[in-house]
């Protein structure tokens, strides 16, 4: 009779362990689909901000045009990628350089760098890469701790038969490590 | 946290000893000590704000600071706290709240105008990081063990007093000292000491642990080690604090540094922060 009560909480015991794990699977991948989702807002954010910013651009009719078509082009390459996250890594970084071109060149233009306009958007704008990038690093920081449970015990054991897959990291294309090339 | 327990444990015991009502004793004392506790922890973020006289801080004037903190709070996955302003020139900062749900950040006006960007980012990330480690539950519960001690001992001694010095023991019709009426005595004495000394303890690891996961945050180390060597080279004294909210505060906000600039053995035995050089020395090395 006492062994059978014996068995009967190590089976208990271990059913508690498996839903504890299981659970803990399922709360850290809501947490990486949650970040994921967080850094499209900010970059839909980012997105909204540009058309503000060629509107105020374009007044100054001297400003090269050629920078500020590049930009419209990223924005609107950016906008159709595929909501993976290499596709939308890369349109990202072909945005990001297309501004920085966009910015560095208005230093040239002393009217246009005082116009109150264009010194917010351009604040809000550098506010907005700022919140990209810490989307971003959160992002990574919940994939690392899916990953980890994943693949560590106990979650390995179950992991495959659960379908938890593994995620993929963030990561920066080896083009965003270039600083983008000014040309005045 | 294990060796409050055990100070209490022998209190406790200690209590039994003297008045024969050791467990009872004990049982009340925390109770006693649990409800003011958790009173002050479920308001502290009302009570620490109101205590510093601090007011929110306007979305607009304090542009930089609200985006630096909601920054911040992206990286952390923390919901946004309310974000106060403290009047008073020196530079400092708090946070408080039971939950990051319920929290609140508060930085002087002080910090505002000496910190520059990533200063003031490191000196944020290094309060949210308190709120998201629940710091201010573990010192409510190091308080809450202190607050025991505290009471348990004085009532003890105060019913010695009031039996004349007798150790009380049930059945006992003799008035033979008891040797270990005398260690009782002494541990009783000691005791809240001892518990304070351990609830500055645990405030520096959290400290500690808060600088570290403040550059975990940010993932920049030269920005909190910049604004603590800012701190360390200034030395305005906040006027907004009090004994006993220093401990909140990103840095020693009362004075108790001598002329050499390095703290008595006392105070660093009770002292709230860990000493700045040994803050930066830690940062440098991550």
């Amino acid at each position: 009779m006492n062994a059978l009560w014996i068995v009967l909480v190590v089976v208990v015991l271990l059913v508690v362990w498996v839903v504890l794990s299981y659970n803990r699977l399922i709360s850290r991948r809501n947490e990486v689909d949650n970040a994921w989702s967080q850094i499209d807002v900010q970059l839909k954010r980012r997105l909204d901000l540009i058309p503000n910013l060629v509107e105020t651009v374009k007044g100054y009719a001297a400003f090269e045009k050629s920078a500020l078509e590049a930009v419209i082009d990223a924005r609107s390459k950016a906008m159709s990628a595929a909501p993976n996250p290499a596709a939308q890594g890369a349109a990202d970084v072909g945005l990001t350089g297309a501004l920085r071109q966009l910015f560095a060149l208005s230093e040239a233009y002393p009217d246009l760098k005082a116009n109150t306009n264009f010194l917010s958007l351009q604040e809000e704008l550098q506010n907005t890469e700022s919140r990209v990038a810490f989307a971003r690093q959160f992002y990574n920081d919940a994939v690392e701790r899916y990953n980890n449970s994943t693949q560590s015990f106990p979650g390995v054991i179950f992991a495959k038969s659960f379908n938890f897959a593994d995620r993929e990291y963030l990561e920066v294309e080896a083009a965003a490590a270039v600083p983008p090339s000014v040309k005045f | 946290m294990f060796g409050f327990v055990l100070v209490l444990v022998l209190v406790g015991m200690a209590v039994g000893v003297l008045i024969g009502n050791g467990i009872l004793g004990t049982v009340i004392a925390l109770a006693i000590a649990s409800v003011s506790a958790f009173v002050s922890y479920w308001k502290s973020d009302s009570i620490a704000l109101r205590v510093s006289r601090a007011v929110p801080a306007d979305p607009v004037v304090y542009k930089r600071l609200h985006n630096l903190v909601e920054g911040l709070c992206i990286a952390g996955g923390l919901p946004k706290p309310r974000v106060y302003i403290v009047h008073d020139p020196a530079p400092n900062a708090f946070a408080t709240g039971r939950n990051p749900k319920n929290a609140a950040i508060a930085v002087t006006t002080g910090l505002l105008e000496k910190m520059n960007r990533v200063e003031l980012e490191g000196v944020v990330a290094h309060e949210l990081s308190h709120i998201k480690n629940y710091d201010i539950l573990v010192m409510t519960l190091a308080v809450t063990l202190v607050g025991t001690v505290a009471i348990l001992t004085d009532i003890t001694i105060r019913m010695m007093w009031w039996n004349g010095g007798r150790v009380a023991r049930a059945g006992d019709r003799d008035n033979r000292s008891n040797p270990l009426a005398l260690i009782g005595i002494a541990l009783l004495i000691v005791a809240p000491l001892l518990a304070r000394a351990m609830q500055a303890a645990v405030g520096r690891r959290r400290e500690t642990l808060a600088d570290v996961s403040a550059v975990q945050l940010t993932r920049y180390p030269p920005g909190l080690i910049s604004a603590l060597e800012k701190l360390q080279a200034d030395s305005t004294v906040t006027h907004s604090a009090s004994m006993a909210t220093a401990h909140m505060w990103i840095e020693q906000p009362l004075p108790g540094v001598n002329d050499t600039g390095r703290l008595g053995f006392f105070h660093k035995l009770f002292n709230t922060h860990p000493p700045l050089a040994d803050r930066i020395a830690l940062l440098r090395e991550i």
